[in-house]
């Protein structure tokens, strides 16, 4: 591990300040991921400045029945806050399908969010990564890729984001709060995260030196009958083949309105916007799911080894509606 | 607490309390650390290692490479003689090492050194019909690569069938550590192996040096399934060189991601077999060809045809291995190395063939028992394959399998599925020392090695059983090759061998007590048990057991998860009950993450196991760990060894794959022939 200085602020302004201080700063949350990729040679920060001791660390339900997380709460509280496990079972479910109980305790929401792609390439310097190192190449592409993309990739970068929170978060339309150099300001999900495009090295839209202090989560009563569903070969501790965030409306056998995010897919969490769009307005009906999953399944491009994804995609989003509309 | 009893490990509370010292914790003054190296090519040669900004670094101490490392005085095992040539065999092969006053440091530095190629090209996929196939000289132990015999005759029932397996890694949960210490000119290693003894014999050969100038301590190892074994892994012989070197103590610790290419692993398998019978299900011919992987650096012939060579009485068998030499890590064993990846294919095939001739698969195996060995004709010390059968059949409530495809549970598909298992019982000379120490109490000394197994408290259960003492009154030193030898923890061999000899010396000791007329502090009693096993009856000797397993198939996901499982294994006299059921239990976990999570994937572009750590080589975790149980027949066998008993290590993992396999055909209706099952493969075949 390379030589590296440790600062740990008192509050958000001073972190963004004390960001500012080396050329190659990051932001320490729990560590569960950073650290790691220090060990393994991929992040070499010359300065951590450690925010998971920041106060914005609490849960605050709003009056309108919303929801106000600091981006320093651990995983395990905020699926255990009784407002998520409640109003939102998608969101708790996603947060409890991932890692082991231990890194939950440890990792907090913005450290969650700004997890890096579990790749095998990006993960080994002893190999090319367009995401690691600009323009070396993406070996994934001909390789090893049966756990990574089929949407929204591009010939740079096949890469997936591995966060599970991320995929309810989206569903539910989450709002960041980023505190930067230049102030303050908001970002909606989906939008935080990117598609590779031709700059796979940029996971997100922030800017260096931006620190999450928190997110919205805007009322959606509907989201009571909500849903994650991961897939994986071992029953715990694994990332998702594909995973699938899903709230559903129905009203005399009618979708009123829906949710659908899709996890393991994409260099983002996957908003199925097409889907969502496809089933408002139609019966609640098996056959409508699969139309509408259909209509959001028609933009992949598998690659070689992952068109398992398709299909796999198709029928957990069609079981995981069918269980939500009864 | 008498042989056979519960008794807890002697050394559990140390484990627990953590003063049990494993090699990576073992103290010494002025010790400093290596790291090794990697080559980043899979076949070439290092032109240059430039470790000028490795050397810059504060705290590093020296950088090692081709052309200055010490030199070894026997190079003709290309794995072992580290640093000795710049031939560069496989990727991950080591190239240099920093050596520096801290782990931190030496990690940091080893990134900072420089290694250019030339570089070759390379060949690291086994294929079915690999242009560079060949037959090796011989199979591991000892064994001929291929054997024919009987007449083939024409079949009314046959299954023609070839099963894949792929790479699969050891990952025991402590990665391989060596603290290498030079005194004058001995050298003592604290080294996590399997055998103690063993491993000094190695390293004295290779360093040059008489054996008495070499002294191996393992005093607590985490596990090795078999990669901790011999020859030796080139961590422990790097180690002894950079102390040599730097003239300091030097711990070396291998990383998880360094164990996917110099630690060992399990060769991938391609293995056709046919199986010619009669509609009765009587089986006429049998034929396994198998075909694996072995590395240009070493060879090593993986043994998994030999189960059908003794397993059914076929009036014809036949058996070929052929192994294709490429540019990959070293394989060698894993857990039932050769009955592990045979028993899938086989046990796979015999499900098949009940399919095929309308059979039950458990009255299949039960038609098909033969009366002596076919492949030696001596008869069996003792088979009881069709009792372990028929008691799990009635345990498992195997009456209830469905037929294939049709029982349906919710959005589950439900399955059940039965293997056999075997694994031969053998044991190795060994030499045991018992004496009565000054406080009156007993101490026995081997060199044999606790891997975690448990193999210290069943010797001590075995010395006191022989004293007619408390096992409190009894101190079993094992794990140093100074103490008298013993072969190493491996073939299932260890609890039999090192067991022969501590009862042998234990009987003398409580011979000479009555003699002298009193527990007389001094008086000792050394065996040697060479002599007896070299006159042992002609026997086949092996431990049977039958392996039951339960899938649930989402149609969904394709995701499998086993709420149930159940081995009966009649595996000789167990000596202690806990450690038995935990023995062949976590054999069947290993099995269950062969069959459904575990493979290693090989990166062709680049020569390696690609995913390297166990985030991404996924080990079955407790939540798939759902209903499994184990239990045995009441099985001493007079034949096998004193005791009675025939070694429980592996054959738990053995078959197990097989079950769980066969039981994703009964539920699904669909025979799936590569490992592991899982979604990606498993989501074509739903309904
Ligand atoms: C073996 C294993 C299995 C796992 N399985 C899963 C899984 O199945 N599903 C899943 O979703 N996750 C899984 N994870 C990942 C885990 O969820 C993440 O490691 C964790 O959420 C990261 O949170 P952290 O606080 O530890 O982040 P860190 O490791 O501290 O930081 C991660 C990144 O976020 C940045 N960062 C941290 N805080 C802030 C902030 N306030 N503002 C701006 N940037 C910040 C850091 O600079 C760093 O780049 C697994 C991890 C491991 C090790
Ligand atoms: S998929 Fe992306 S992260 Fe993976 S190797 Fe290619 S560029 Fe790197």
């Amino acid at each position: 591990m390379r030589p590296f200085a440790y600062r740990r602020p008192a509050d958000a302004r001073a972190a963004v300040e004390a960001a500012l201080d080396a050329p190659r700063a990051m932001y320490l949350g729990g560590g569960t991921n950073l650290v790691d990729l220090m060990r393994l040679g991929v992040a070499e920060p010359d300065l951590l400045v450690d925010v998971a001791g920041l106060p914005y660390d609490t849960i605050r339900e709003t009056g309108d029945g919303g929801l106000e997380i600091g981006g320093a709460v651990r995983n395990s509280d905020l699926a255990a806050h009784p407002a998520v496990r409640r109003d939102r079972p998608m969101l708790a479910q996603a947060l409890l399908s991932a890692a082991s109980g231990q890194i939950r305790n440890a990792a907090t929401v913005a450290g969650n969010l700004l997890q890096r792609t579990r790749c095998a390439y990006f993960q080994d310097v002893s190999k090319p990564c367009n995401k690691r190192i600009p323009g070396s190449g993406c070996p994934a592409i001909e390789g090893d890729h049966y756990n990574l993309a089929i949407l929204g990739h591009s010939a740079h970068c096949v890469a997936t984001h591995p966060s599970d929170m991320a995929v309810a978060l989206t569903a539910f339309g989450a709002a960041v709060h980023v505190e930067g150099p230049g102030g303050r300001r908001e970002i909606g999900m989906p939008g935080l995260h990117r598609l590779p495009g031709d700059r796979p090295e940029v996971d997100t839209v922030l800017d260096p030196g931006d620190l999450i202090t928190g997110l919205t989560v805007r009322p959606l009563p509907f989201a009571a009958r909500s849903r994650y569903r991961k897939v994986r070969e071992r029953a715990s501790f694994a990332f998702a083949l594909v995973s699938v965030a899903a709230a559903l409306d129905v009203e005399d056998g009618t979708v009123r309105d829906c949710r659908v995010a899709l996890g393991g897919v994409a260099h983002a969490p996957w908003r199925a916007e097409r889907l969502e769009e496809a089933l408002r307005g139609r019966p609640a009906t098996e056959g409508s799911y699969a139309e509408a999953a259909d209509a959001e399944l028609d933009l992949a491009e598998p690659l070689r080894d992952n068109a398992y994804k398709i299909p796999l995609a198709r029928k957990v989003i069609v079981r995981t509606l069918a269980e939500l509309g009864g | 607490m008498e042989l056979g009893a519960p008794l807890d490990r002697v050394e559990g509370w140390d484990k627990v309390a953590g003063r049990a010292r494993y090699s990576g914790e073992q103290r010494v003054a002025g010790v400093c650390h290596a790291v090794a190296v990697q080559a980043e090519i899979a076949h070439g040669e290092v032109l240059a290692v430039d470790a000028t900004a490795a050397r810059a670094v504060p705290g590093v101490i020296d950088v090692l490479a081709y052309g200055d490392a010490p030199a070894l005085a026997d190079t003709s095992d290309f794995e072992l003689a580290v640093l000795q040539s710049p031939r560069v065999a496989y990727r991950g092969q080591i190239v240099a090492a920093v050596v520096a006053e801290t782990l931190e440091i030496a990690r940091h530095a080893q990134r900072l050194v420089r290694v250019t190629y030339d570089e070759l090209g390379h060949d690291v996929e086994l294929t079915p019909d690999h242009p560079g196939l060949y037959r090796p000289e011989k199979i591991s132990p000892d064994d001929p690569p291929d054997t024919g015999e009987g007449e083939e005759t024409p079949a009314e029932v046959s299954v023609d069938v070839t099963y894949e397996t792929p790479a699969f890694h050891n990952n025991p949960m402590e990665p391989h550590a060596t603290l290498a210490v030079w005194e004058g000119d001995h050298l003592t290693l604290y080294d996590s192996t399997q055998g103690a003894a063993a491993q000094r014999d190695a390293l004295a050969a290779l360093l040059g040096m008489p054996a008495e100038r070499v002294r191996v301590v393992a005093h607590h190892v985490g596990g090795g399934f078999g990669s901790k074994g011999v020859p030796p892994r080139p961590n422990s012989v790097l180690a002894a060189l950079c102390a040599r070197r730097v003239g300091r103590p030097v711990k070396l610790a291998v990383t998880r991601q360094q164990m996917f290419s110099i630690t060992g692993y399990r060769t991938p398998t391609f293995q056709r077999m046919r199986i010619g019978a009669s509609k009765d299900g009587r089986i006429a011919d049998i034929e396994h060809h198998v075909i694996e992987q072995t590395s240009t650096a070493r060879e090593f012939a993986e043994q998994s045809g030999v189960v059908t060579r003794m397993m059914y009485a076929a009036r014809a068998r036949r058996t070929t291995h052929r192994l294709a030499r490429l540019d990959v890590p070293v394989n060698s064993w894993m857990r039932a190395p050769g009955e592990c990846p045979g028993m899938y294919a086989l046990e796979s095939a015999m499900d098949e063939l009940a399919e095929a001739c309308g059979i039950d698969p458990v009255e299949l195996r039960i038609r098909n028992e033969p009366e002596r060995d076919p492949d030696s004709g001596n008869p069996f010390s003792s088979r009881r394959l069709v009792e372990c059968l028929r008691l799990g059949a009635e345990r498992f409530g195997w009456s209830s399998r469905p037929e294939p495809g049709t029982r349906r549970e919710g959005r589950h598909l439900v399955g059940m599925g039965v293997a056999a298992a075997t694994y031969p019982a053998a044991a190795r000379p060994a030499q045991a020392l018992a004496r009565v120490a000054d406080d009156g109490s007993f101490t026995v000394s081997i060199a044999a090695a606790d891997i975690g197994t448990g193999a210290r408290t069943a010797l001590t259960q075995i010395a006191a059983d022989a004293l007619g003492v408390p096992v409190a009154r009894v101190r079993v030193e094992i794990g140093d090759s100074a103490l008298p030898y013993g072969p190493l923890a491996g073939g299932s061999m260890g609890n039999a061998s090192w067991g022969w000899a501590v009862l042998r010396a234990c009987e003398g000791l409580r011979d000479g007590i009555a003699r002298y007329g009193g527990a007389e502090p001094g008086l000792e009693c050394r065996a040697d048990t060479s002599g007896e096993i070299k006159n042992q009856e002609a026997y086949a000797r092996h431990s049977f057991g039958a392996q039951f397993a339960e899938v649930r198939v989402d149609v969904d996901s394709g995701e499998i998860r086993v709420p149930r499982m159940l081995g009966v294994f009649a595996a000789g006299r167990v000596m202690n009950a806990r450690l038995a059921r935990s023995q062949f239990v976590g054999g069947m976990v290993m099995g269950l993450g062969m069959a459904l999570t575990e493979e290693s994937r090989m990166d062709r572009e680049f020569g390696d196991y690609l995913n390297h750590d166990l985030a991404q080589y996924h080990v079955p975790v407790n939540a798939d760990v759902l209903g499994i149980d184990a239990i045995w027949l009441d099985d001493p066998d007079p034949h096998a060894n004193p005791l009675g008993g025939k070694g429980i290590g592996e054959i738990g993992i053995v078959g197990a794959a097989a079950a769980i396999g066969n039981a994703v055909h009964n539920a699904t209706g669909h025979r799936f022939r590569r490992l592991p099952i899982s979604p990606p493969s498993v989501i074509p075949h739903l309904p």
